[in-house]
């Protein structure tokens, strides 16, 4: 290991080892985060769920927006897959359906950025799982 | 570099290594190998996430599910079903004590709703084991600001506005601590970390050198560097092996960085660490104790003043700051003293670190704001009391507090409240009792161990308190009468005043705390022979009641000396005269036939 000769090259080198633990940070303080969650369940990942969620990953950090991206279970909606939930911050969650790269792309800058909708939504009469067992 | 998306966290810490979790993090590794996800998936060892009685522990980020009880052979599942598939392992989520639902984001726990982690703040999120997982966290960087941009003057005015106070039991305000060293001068000075940590109970100095032991590696500089001097010691029980090797790993690689050492950050500051082990005598934890103990003398306690400030270590000014104080000055140089001074009530800023025991659901390590009440604590982080039980009293600061009942439950928690309460905050050990806890039993609990840990050096509390202890003695076998009573009080007050050290003069709050507020449980015992909790074992009978019994034999196989007679079917009866009073029978029976009288 070398020394750190001062509080700048401490700095400079938090920086670049920040990322090791930004996501447990993140996850840590979700209020105030745009949350995004993957269906990959076995349908999502034969249907390219696995690509589409290293997408919204790579992508979101690259246009630096405050996400926690992450994966769940199938949200049962198979048919429609790979589907994902996006909850902006005080908003209700929305779902996509048939999200490929580029209606993700679509997703980011229409909606994540600028909150207005995208076609493909799938009706909202559904709970996560998670959801209805904490209610 | 991979950019994992999923990292999972296994505690480390003491309670779920002793559950085989270091295993658990090998089988986890090996599943993410052999799934072929090493590079999406990281697997951490973490420091104790406070929730050690259900340990092993298992957080997933980014989701925050929280698993609890995990074994070695749950790793497979665990990452077939999670990782791979995004869904939760259901059997091993936190169930609610309260409405029995399972959870599955530890953001929904009430143990961590009202939480505030500072002093804790890494504990359970970085790998105790890697220094750069601790810069990543902030780390060292207050130190760096203090060194190269503020004279020690400032920094000290900075301690003394966050209103930091000592976190080992007394309450002193820190920056003003550090004020007094400042000013001493000498060729030498020295910064001494209490981590004796001798209080039953209390194990959050333990858990935060295990989790994070940078954190109290860079106070120490800080501490340093204010009081002008270059030496740190780190006087630990030789007790906690773990939390010794985690601070040999950190001193290490803090030196390898030149975080310890010459010319520290350039700044032309010099400090290292050493690290000196005790036996685990509680009085160790006294400070003047302390510092004979590390210079090769008796671990006994001597007359202040002088203080450590002005002679400690070897002579030379010292100044002595406990484990989970130190833990919280680096975030105090790096939010500012302004942001901690906004935590808490208005003589006690920023947190404390409870270790929650007892008759509670759920029981583990805490940090919470001063100023909550122990009504919060106990019914919404502890989950309320076991069994549908109802709660009886709070015991805090150890051998050296009090117990505390229900009409302190909304008393906000911070120093001067607990002090006035009859209790006092002590190192941070929280006990909760229910209808079943006797006072009289539990005050002979706490002087027993005094009686065991005075060092003798002083006669009101080396005969004192053995005649405390004799005194509750009798009182628990139903032998002792009125005066006996008169005696324990007066006893009490005079070992308080005349002790030459914390230890004695603190001793007696069990007892006179127990006295204030649960008075006619002590006349019970004396005036009536009666146990009214059904502890006290010269003062119950167990007996069968024969209405309910149905004979079914339960009890006479598990009675440890045979002394139940009756047939398969028939009415059953013990032999009062042979009875060791175990309470098997109580425990076996299905019918309760067997009760307490
Ligand atoms: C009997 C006795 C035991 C003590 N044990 C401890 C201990 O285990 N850890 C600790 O930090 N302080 C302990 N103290 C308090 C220390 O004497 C000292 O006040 C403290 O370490 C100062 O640090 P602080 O100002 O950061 O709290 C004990 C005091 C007494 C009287
Ligand atoms: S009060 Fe007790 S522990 Fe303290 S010096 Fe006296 S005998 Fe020793
Ligand atoms: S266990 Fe209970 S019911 Fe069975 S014989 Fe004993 S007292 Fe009677
Ligand atoms: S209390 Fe123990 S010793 Fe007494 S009768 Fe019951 S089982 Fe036997
Ligand atoms: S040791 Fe694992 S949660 Fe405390």
């Amino acid at each position: 290991m070398t020394k750190i000769k001062s509080l700048a090259d401490l700095k400079k080198m938090k920086g670049d080892l920040q990322s090791k633990i930004a996501l447990r940070e993140k996850s840590d303080k979700p209020e105030g985060r745009v949350i995004v969650k993957v269906a990959m369940a076995t349908c999502g990942i034969a249907s390219g769920s696995k690509d589409v969620m290293e997408y919204l990953v790579d992508e979101l950090d690259k246009r630096n927006i405050d996400a926690i991206v992450s994966q769940t279970g199938c949200m049962g909606y198979c048919y429609a897959e790979p589907t994902i939930e996006v909850t902006l911050p005080g908003n209700e969650p929305v779902v996509y359906g048939y999200v490929d790269i580029k209606k993700a792309d679509k997703i980011i800058e229409k909606y994540i950025r600028n909150q207005e909708l995208v076609d493909g939504i799938i009706p909202v009469n559904y709970q996560t799982i998670e959801k209805d067992k904490e209610e | 570099m991979a950019k994992f998306k999923m990292h999972m966290l296994v505690c480390g810490g003491t309670g779920c290594r002793a559950s085989a979790s270091d295993m658990l993090y090998d089988n986890l590794k090996k599943e993410i190998q052999e799934q072929g996800l090493q590079d999406e998936v990281q697997v951490v060892t973490t420091g104790c996430f406070g929730f050690c009685e259900k340990g092993p522990i298992v957080k997933v980020i980014p989701d925050n599910t929280f698993y609890i009880s995990v074994e070695p052979g749950d790793a497979k599942v665990i990452v077939a079903e999670h990782a791979i598939k995004g869904r939760k392992v259901e059997r091993l989520l936190y169930v609610d004590p309260v409405n029995k639902k399972k959870i599955a984001d530890s953001k929904g726990m009430g143990f961590y709703k009202k939480q505030i982690r500072i002093a804790l703040r890494n504990c359970g999120l970085i790998d105790p084991e890697n220094v750069d997982e601790y810069l990543a966290a902030d780390g060292y960087e207050a130190m760096g600001k203090v060194l190269t941009e503020m004279t020690p003057d400032q920094a000290i005015q900075e301690m003394i506005d966050s209103g930091l106070r000592g976190r080992g039991g007394g309450g002193f305000p820190t920056g003003v601590k550090w004020q007094i060293a400042s000013k001493v001068s000498a060729d030498q000075k020295y910064v001494v970390c209490n981590a004796d940590e001798g209080d039953p109970g209390a194990f959050m100095d333990r858990s935060i050198l295990e989790g994070d032991p940078h954190s109290v590696l860079e106070a120490m500089v800080i501490n340093g560097y204010c009081i002008g001097a270059t030496r740190g010691l780190i006087y630990i029980r030789a007790e906690y092996p773990l939390a010794i090797n985690r601070l040999k790993i950190a001193i290490n690689q803090a030196r390898e960085y030149g975080l310890l050492g010459k010319d520290i950050l350039g700044s032309g500051f010099d400090f290292d660490v050493e690290i000196r082990y005790g036996a685990g005598a509680f009085v160790c934890g006294e400070e003047t104790a302390l510092i004979h103990s590390m210079e090769g003398e008796r671990g006994e306690p001597t007359f202040k003043p002088p203080f450590p400030a002005q002679s400690g270590y070897l002579g030379k000014p010292t100044n002595v700051n406990n484990v989970e104080t130190f833990a919280n000055v680096p975030v105090i140089y790096n939010k500012g003293a302004k942001w901690f001074a906004g935590i808490g009530t208005e003589k006690s800023k920023g947190t404390k670190v409870f270790a929650l025991a007892g008759k509670i659901n759920n029981v583990g390590l805490i940090e919470i704001p001063m100023g909550i009440t122990l009504r919060e604590v106990i019914f919404e982080i502890g989950g309320g009391i076991k069994d549908g039980k109802k709660f009886k009293a709070v015991q805090t600061g150890g051998p050296s507090g009090g117990c505390l009942t229900e009409k302190h439950l909304d008393t906000p928690i911070d120093f001067d409240n607990l002090l006035a309460a009859g209790s006092m905050m002590g190192s941070g050990g929280m006990i909760v009792m229910d209808e079943d806890d006797c006072m009289v039993a539990v005050a002979k609990f706490y002087l027993d161990f005094t009686v065991e840990e005075s060092c003798g050096k002083c006669s009101p509390c080396r005969i004192g308190n053995k005649r405390l202890y004799e005194l509750l003695d009798k009182i628990t076998k139903g032998q002792a009468d009125k005066e006996d009573m008169d005696n324990l009080r007066n006893l009490s007050m005079v070992i308080r005043d005349t002790s030459l050290c914390g230890l004695g003069q603190t001793s007696p709050n069990p007892v006179l705390s127990t006295m204030d507020n649960f008075m006619a449980e002590y006349i019970a015992h004396v005036e009536e022979d009666r146990c009214p909790s059904g502890v006290c074992k010269d003062l119950i009978r167990y007996e069968i009641i024969p209405e309910n019994c149905v004979g079914c034999t339960a009890c006479a196989r598990n009675c440890p000396v045979n002394c139940i007679a009756g047939e398969r079917k028939q009415l059953h009866t013990i032999d009062q005269s042979l009875c060791i009073k175990c309470g098997a029978c109580l425990e076996k029976c299905k019918f309760n036939a067997v009760a307490i009288i």
